[in-house]
Formats: structure tokens, C-alpha cells, sequence
């Protein structure tokens, strides 16, 4: 059964179509990536899905549900978990704050409670604490816990990023442009990460990749696009041999 | 240097890391308790005029330090929370009853307010708090019935549970009072701040857009954290305009809210303890002047003749601040401390600034 | 009629709050800072000119003495860019809030401290004449003042649009690092700005002289002309201009038609109405992040 589907999805900022009728689905435990050139539209769909923008036209359902007129605020709580291609944590806090964070869709308070910090509050706090070691640990993440983000190199941060996401307790998670920036051993942990968010916790992935081979490494299926229109989907081998998609990366030449 | 290892989450949790720091507050609040008992009426009053600074620079903290919505017109704020608790107290209410209500009203007027200002930021909301102050200066003279107008209005004496709390009358519990309402906010903001309430506040002002995708409503957040913010302050206005006594318009001007402000960035912007080194600086340094002013008059230097030396010695002070130690007071302990944590590795370099570039922030 | 010679006021008015808004525009559009003691050069500025030129100071001709003032007042302002701004280069927009904040009570202290807090009056060569036409008044000061602002407005418009530091200015406000990687001596264009914003409150400052008393604290001026800037939008200088003038012509015909208290607010009432629904003002420029 498919968790996400996306139909005919476009949006155009006034005359650009930067999405132009994608459509797709992604299966529940499935590695689902987009790829294609710089510009293609890769990340306006991933945040088309995330509703940091409205579409044109189509519609997005998770689980079922048209997400389509949800609040930006709604769809953690649902599920869906992103990262950002150009890392956008909370720089003045710690590590296991920016974590604490990315557990707000479960918390239970109110701002009274929280102010008079009644014994719910400490529960709730424990039990935040006790999921988000969990990830701390999953990312090997101990040494930088009490690390303010402003501080920490590119490669950590990225890996903080992904932690977020998971402290959401997510069902899919968007990740944009993971490896990006990463040095090659940096590169095969994700992969690994990737693995194991599926095999062990059961995630669906979705992700926005450059990097050819962790698409190949990870991906079930993939999804071409380029100038916001789909190209090809099929498996990864597939894809890259597709004679459109090699056009768009190599030239009309290339392809003839 | 102290580890501090850490057996189970409650010790994360806690307000303090080890006993060492329970026990300094612990003396810090019998101290303050204990105060009217050392000290003549004069430095007792500025004593409670600190607390009650303190108080409003809290209010203020929340917004700027740790919400990231700069205010300019917090003194709007003080004078809805005076007004209110006055003109309640004048109807017959209690100031048990008054002082709280006049909180939530200041709280509620704020919320309100931060609504339709939730699209704007930075110097845009600065400025729209700023223009919401003057119509507020000018709403108090319109409402001449509740706030007396121009001529201004008397807070009544406070009387709680037949013991008397007046200002003049009996001083001691006056001050006691004001460190009661003090002490219990700090530990609601300490709180706060330790709960995902302040984490979601923490959240908004770093990164918006992250914020929504991890499931925080952005909107309801910055009016909560402003609510709050207000009605804080709106605390600090009940008791301070008690503190003066008979008041007008005139006491809550722009300079108030500059020098709230200035409170809370000496202090040491997202650190509570900042606001409360913001409000000593900012009762002292006007003593300061006094007393440097007399003894100068002692060696033949008459200095009450220039009007306006205070602001320019506030000016001043802050300029330095700015420049030299944008971290606040606080900061500046912070790595006083570790220095002594650390003797004698502590290197010069080691607090040196990173150097940073200013990009566009018309992007949001 | 009636209405139309309020109008005619309060354009006059409204230039004087759009040329302190062109200081802050045109800082605005260089560093992206906003200087909070604008109102106060202004201020200085119309006090330095005075100064030059009262007979019972130094007594220069009125033209020499508010070039004489153009000139001081572009030194002080660059040097305060050069001693004081630029120390905090690189942090965030706040810190500049507060420390112009900070610089404006010295500027008035200063200023209190030579000239007195006495409401004082600038001899200018335009006081006292009046233009008649059609059972309208208006003052050669009011004209001079429309005058002065366009050709103001139109010059500053041009420096940005079409000259090498201009586009250097804007250049630099969008990415400081960017701009220094691609030759553009940053810290320079930043003193030129606030030397030629020091110049522009100065011609406001001696336009607002020339229609009645000034002492130290009419820079509180600058919050109106504040509200001008973010009407127009704060990156554009026309839009400065028109902000200006909506507020000067809204002031007194709000005065004529509603209650005092009222039309004291009317501006900010007119600015808060704007940024609730175009938070970025009517020109605005600020996009959405791409993320």
C-alpha cells in the first residue's frame, strides 16, 4: 500500500513552472529518491510536501489523507519528517535542545503546566529524554550532546539534522540532499543510516540525492525530473539508462 | 573544572546541575529576605526599585532574549498593568485579586497585539511595538475617567489580609512583596525555559521554517511568548506604579522602554540572570552619579548645572557594551568564571568572537 | 479650500519626515542597518547650520553657512561610521538599533550642552513670505521644502541606480562577504553612506528650521519619519518620499477632522494598518527563504 501519493503536483511562480504535473507514490518501508539537475525542482517538491509552499494544482495524500490545504505546523504531527538542503538548525542551542525539539508534536503540557512544572511535566520530560538518547545513540551523536550547534562542523550538523527529523517519530521522512557537502566516509555512514532507518525502525524514505552512488546503494526506486516535469521511474539501473534522463544530464548529443 | 556525572535524566532535568549552585541561591534569597534588616529605608526603596526593574526586564527577556521579537514599546506595557491594577483597586477589588488581573489583561492585550504581528520581524516588528506604545500614551489620556487623564491617578494603598504593604507606610513588607512576586516568576520562567514551552520559543527565534516542520505553530508561539512577555511586565507596571505612588502618562515614556531594553542587553540577552544584573546596573548607576556629582562639588567641580549627563553616562555605557561585550554582564561573568574554573590554562584566544559576516536578512 | 491648504502644509510637512526617511533608506540600503539617531543628526545638523550662520553666532551668509553644515555634518557622521559603527560589523541588526539608539541621546546632549535646551530660531532668507493664489497661502518655505525634497529624492535615486558606489552600497547590504570577495571595499562605501545620510538630515534639519523653532529634542521627529520609511518599505527611496508625505498630509487633516489625541496617533495607526497587511511596506523586499 502506498504511504504517500502525489498527482499531478505543480506550482508556478508566476511564470516558471518549477513543478509541472509530477506525479508518484511511495510505498510504506520503500527508499524512494528524486534526482535530476540543479533547478529541476527537486526540493520545491519536497517542499510542496512539507506545505512550505501552496501548489498550483494537484494534490499530496499521506497515509490516505489530502494533505493538500494542511497547515505547514500540521504534517510533523502526522508523521512526516524533513531535513533541509542548507542545514537549518536551531544555532544558539545545544544538541540535545535542538533534539528536545524535534519532539514538540508528542508533548502533552500546556504553557500553565509547563511554568509551574507540575510532576507531568517531569514525566513527559523523561520519557522525551529517553526517545531522543535513543537517537543520540543511533547517530553516535554522545560525544556532542551538550555542543551548541553554532560551534559544530558541517558534517555533524548534517547528522544532527537527521536526528531531528527522527525525534519527530516519523513514518516518512524527507531528506534533502543528505550526503551533500559530506566527506566519502561521512557518505557511507548515511547509507548505512538510511538501511537501517528502514530495515530496524521501519521508516519510509524519501530523499532528494545528487550523489549517484548512495542513490544506487540505497534506493528502491527513483524518480527523474528535470525542468519540474518527470522524467523517468523505475529502479535505479532503469533510470540511469533511460535515454531522456541521460539527455538532461548529458545533452541532447549524448543521447542520440 | 567540575564534571558533573549524571546517573539518571532528573539530573538533566533539574533547575540546578549540583547542590553547590541550590545552596548559592538558597544564601542569595536569605540575603534578599533578610535585607530590610541591614539596610536604612533610602537603599531599601532602591532596593524594591531594583526588584521591581528586575521584574520587567524578565518580561521583556522573553520576547527578545529568547523569542527573538524586539520591542520598543514595552513601557505600554507597564502602564496597562499600572493603570488596570490601580483603577481596579479604586473600584473595591482587593490587590490579591487586582495585581493578577492586572497581569492577564497586560497578557492578553499583548497576545493580541502579537497576532497581526507575527508576519513581521526584526526592525519591522520593533518598530510597529513602537507605534503601538504611542497609541497606547495616547489611548491613557484619552480614557481620562479610568487613568485620570493628564493629571494622572493615585495607587491606592495595599492591604493584604488586614496587614499593610503601602509603600511609604511600611516599607519592609512593601519590599518583601515585591521579592515574594520576584522570586516566583523567576522560578516560572526558570521553568519554562527547562520545558518544551520555551524550547518551541527557543525554536521560533532560530529558525522559523524549522520550527513549522517540526510541528510548531508559529503563530500561536510568538503571541504566547509576547502574552507572556506583556504580561510580566504588566507585573512589574502594578508594582511600580505603586512604587511611585501618584502617577501619570508621563512615567511610562519611550525613555522607559529604551531603558528596558538597555536592561536586558547590559545584562546579557537569553540569560534570566541578565535581566536582574541589567536592573542593578541600571538603579546603581544613577546613584553612582549622585554621589560622584557630590563629592566633585566637595573639590570644586559643579557638574548639576548640565542637564541630561545621566542619559549621556547611560549612552555611553551601552555604546561600550555593544561594541566591547555584546554578551551582557552576564556573558562577561560566564567567562570570568570559567577562567577561574580553568586556572591557569585559560588562553586569551580562547573567548575570542569568530568573525561574521552580515547577509541579507530581507530573506525570511 | 480649506482642505486644500492643509493639504499643501502638511505635503511640506511630509517632505521634511521623507528626507530624514531618505537618511535611514539609504542606510538601510547599504548595511541593512537602521540608524535610530537619523531624527537626532537631523537635529545636530539644523543646530550646526544655526551655529554658521545667526548673526549672533558666526554670522556666515545663509547659503555658506548650511554648506558649511553639510560639510561638518558629513565628517561627523562618517567619522562616527568609522569610530563607532564599525566596531560592531558583523552582528546582527539589534545591536545597531541599540547603539544608534545610545548615539542619538549623545547627539543630543551635545548639541544641549552648546546650544541649550531654548527653543532657538534659524535666520533663513525665506521667513515671513508668502506666495497668495486663488485664496490659498502658501509660504515660500513650504515651496522651497517641496522644491529641495524632489530634487533630493531624484538625486539619491540616481546615486543608487546608476552609480559604481551605489550599486557597490547595495551590494553590500545583500551579502557583506559576497561583496568583499568581489572588490567592493565595504567598509569605505559604508562611511561614504552615513557621511552623505548626515549631509540629507542636515538639509532636513535646516528645512525644518525654516518653519519655526528647533531645540535638542525635536530629533524625536525621526520616530515619525520612522514610521515614513517602513510605510514606504525601507529599501526604497521613493517610497521613503511617498510614506513622508502620506503621514504629513494625514497629521493635520486628521487634526482638522478628529479629536488631538487622535491625530497624534494617526500615523502610527496608518503604519500599523500597512505592516499588518504588507509586512514588508508598500514596496516591499523581503522574499521568502528558498530552503
Amino acid at each position: 500500500m502506498s504511504l504517500l501519493d502525489v498527482n499531478d503536483l505543480a506550482i508556478h511562480f508566476g511564470g516558471v513552472k518549477a513543478v509541472d504535473g509530477v506525479s508518484f507514490s511511495v510505498d510504506e518501508g520503500e527508499v524512494f529518491a528524486i534526482i535530476g539537475p540543479n533547478g529541476a525542482g527537486k526540493s520545491t517538491i519536497f517542499n510542496l510536501i512539507s506545505r512550505v509552499y501552496q501548489p498550483t494544482r494537484g494534490t499530496i495524500r499521506f497515509d490516505g489523507q489530502n494533505i493538500t490545504g494542511f497547515k505547514a505546523h500540521d504534517i510533523a504531527g502526522l508523521g512526516i519528517a524533513r531535513t533541509f538542503q542548507n542545514i537549518e538548525l536551531f544555532d544558539h542551542s545545544t544538541v540535545l535542545d535542538n533534539l528536545l525539539m524535534g519532539r514538540h508534536t508528542h508533548r502533552a503540557t500546556n504553557f500553565v503546566q509547563d511554568i509551574l512544572f507540575l510532576p507531568k511535566v517531569r514525566r513527559e520530560e523523561r520519557e522525551h529524554r529517553r526517545r531522543v538518547e535513543q537517537v543520540i545513540e543511533f547517530l553516535e551523536l554522545e560525544a556532542y550532546r551538550k555542543k551548541m550547534i553554532a560551534g559544530l562542523p558541517y558534517g555533524v550538523r548534517k547528522v544532527v539534522e537527521i536526528g531531528r527529523a527522527l525525534a519527530i517519530g516519523p513514518k516518512l521522512i524527507l531528506l534533502d540532499e543528505p550526503a551533500s557537502g559530506l566527506s566519502v566516509e561521512e557518505t557511507r555512514d548515511v547509507a548505512f543510516w538510511i538501511e537501517d532507518m528502514r530495515r530496524d525502525m521501519g521508516l519510509t524514505v524519501l530523499m532528494v540525492e545528487h550523489d549517484m552512488s548512495l542513490v544506487n546503494q540505497v534506493s528502491d526506486r527513483v524518480l527523474a525530473v528535470a525542468n519540474g516535469q518527470p522524467l523517468a521511474m523505475g529502479t535505479p539501473a532503469e533510470v540511469q539508462a533511460h535515454p531522456d534522463v541521460m539527455a538532461a544530464y548529458l545533452g541532447t548529443g549524448a543521447a542520440a | 573544572m567540575r564534571v558533573v556525572f549524571k546517573t539518571s535524566y532528573d539530573k538533566d532535568i533539574d533547575l540546578h546541575e549540583h547542590g553547590q549552585s541550590r545552596a548559592k541561591i538558597a544564601v542569595l534569597l536569605a540575603v534578599m529576605v533578610a535585607l530590610p534588616f541591614f539596610v536604612g529605608n533610602y537603599y531599601l526603596a532602591e532596593a524594591a526599585n531594583t526588584l521591581i526593574w528586575a521584574l520587567a526586564g524578565m518580561g521583556l527577556m522573553v520576547a527578545v532574549g529568547h523569542t527573538g521579537q524586539v520591542s520598543l514599546g514595552h513601557a505600554a506595557f507597564l502602564a496597562i498593568g499600572a493603570y488596570a491594577n490601580a483603577a481596579l483597586m479604586n473600584a473595591g477589588l482587593p490587590f490579591l485579586l487586582t495585581f493578577p488581573i492586572a497581569g492577564i489583561i497586560t497578557g492578553l492585550f499583548g497576545a493580541i497585539i502579537a497576532v497581526p504581528a507575527v508576519r513581521m520581524s526584526g526592525i519591522y516588528l520593533a518598530i510597529a511595538t513602537l507605534a503601538v506604545f504611542v497609541i497606547v500614551e495616547e489611548l491613557v489620556i484619552l480614557l481620562e475617567p479610568i487613568t485620570g487623564g493628564v493629571g494622572g491617578i493615585m495607587a491606592p494603598s495595599i492591604t493584604i489580609f488586614g496587614i499593610s504593604f503601602d509603600r511609604y507606610a511600611s516599607l519592609e513588607n512593601f519590599y518583601w512583596l515585591c521579592l515574594a512576586v520576584v522570586a516566583i516568576v523567576t522560578w516560572g520562567y526558570a521553568n519554562l525555559m527547562r520545558s518544551p514551552t520555551g524550547r518551541s520559543f527557543l525554536a521560533v527565534r532560530d529558525s522559523e521554517v524549522s520550527a513549522r516542520a517540526l510541528g510548531i505553530n508559529v503563530t500561536r508561539t510568538r503571541a504566547l511568548a509576547f502574552g507572556l512577555s506583556s504580561g510580566v511586565t504588566g507585573l512589574a507596571g502594578a508594582l511600580m506604579g505603586h512604587y511611585i505612588g501618584f502617577f501619570n502618562y508621563e512615567l511610562f515614556s519611550i525613555f522607559i522602554s529604551i531603558n528596558l531594553l538597555l536592561v536586558v542587553t547590559i545584562g546579557g540577552l537569553g540569560f534570566i540572570q541578565g535581566a536582574f544584573l541589567g536592573a542593578i546596573l541600571i538603579t546603581a548607576v544613577p546613584q553612582a552619579i549622585s554621589i560622584a556629582r557630590d563629592n566633585l562639588v566637595g573639590i570644586g567641580i559643579d557638574l548639576s548645572g548640565i542637564p541630561g549627563l545621566d542619559t549621556m553616562i547611560f549612552s555611553l555605557i551601552l555604546i561600550g557594551f555593544i561594541i566591547y561585550e555584546p554578551t551582557g554582564l552576564y556573558g562577561r561573568w560566564l567567562k570570568i568564571r570559567t577562567w577561574f574554573e580553568i586556572f591557569p590554562l585559560a588562553r586569551k584566544d580562547m573567548f575570542r568572537r569568530q568573525k561574521s559576516y552580515l547577509k541579507t536578512e530581507r530573506m525570511k | 479650500m480649506e482642505l486644500l491648504q492643509l493639504v499643501i502644509g502638511g505635503l511640506a510637512n511630509g517632505c521634511i519626515y521623507g528626507l530624514v526617511a531618505l537618511g535611514f533608506v539609504m542606510i538601510y540600503k547599504s548595511s541593512e542597518g537602521v540608524n535610530f539617531a537619523q531624527g537626532d543628526m537631523m537635529m545636530l545638523g539644523a543646530f550646526i547650520a544655526l551655529g554658521f550662520g545667526n548673526t549672533d553666532q558666526m554670522g556666515l551668509p545663509f547659503g555658506l553657512a548650511v554648506m558649511c553644515a553639510m560639510v561638518l555634518m558629513f565628517g561627523i557622521s562618517w567619522g562616527v561610521e568609522r569610530v563607532v559603527v564599525r566596531q560592531i560589523f558583523g552582528q546582527p541588526q539589534f545591536a545597531l538599533v541599540i547603539l544608534t539608539i545610545a548615539l542619538g541621546f549623545v547627539f543630543r546632549f551635545v548639541a544641549g550642552s552648546i546650544w541649550g535646551y531654548t527653543p532657538l530660531v534659524l535666520e533663513t532668507p525665506f521667513a515671513g513670505q508668502n506666495l497668495r493664489g486663488g485664496g490659498i497661502v502658501i509660504s515660500l518655505a513650504d515651496l522651497v521644502t517641496i522644491g529641495v525634497t524632489l530634487v533630493l529624492t531624484v538625486a539619491l535615486w540616481a546615486f543608487f541606480a546608476f552609480t559604481k558606489i551605489g550599486l557597490a552600497a547595495q551590494a553590500a547590504s545583500q551579502n557583506q562577504m559576497a561583496a568583499y570577495i568581489v572588490g567592493v571595499p565595504v567598509m569605505r562605501v559604508n562611511s561614504l553612506i552615513w557621511g552623505l545620510s548626515g549631509a540629507v538630515a542636515t538639509v532636513a534639519g535646516v528645512l525644518y528650521a525654516t518653519r519655526g523653532a528647533i531645540d535638542p529634542n525635536i530629533g524625536l521627529l525621526g520616530i515619525k519619519a520612522f514610521a515614513a520609511a517602513v510605510i514606504g518599505g525601507l529599501g526604497s527611496l521613493p517610497g521613503a518620499l511617498l510614506g513622508g508625505l502620506i503621514i504629513g498630509v494625514i497629521e493635520p487633516v486628521a487634526g482638522r477632522y478628529a479629536p488631538g489625541e487622535l491625530a497624534k496617533m494617526s500615523p502610527y495607526i496608518i503604519m500599523l494598518i500597512v505592516l499588518v497587511t504588507r509586512p514588508g511596506g508598500l514596496f516591499s523586499q523581503i522574499q521568502m527563504k528558498k530552503v
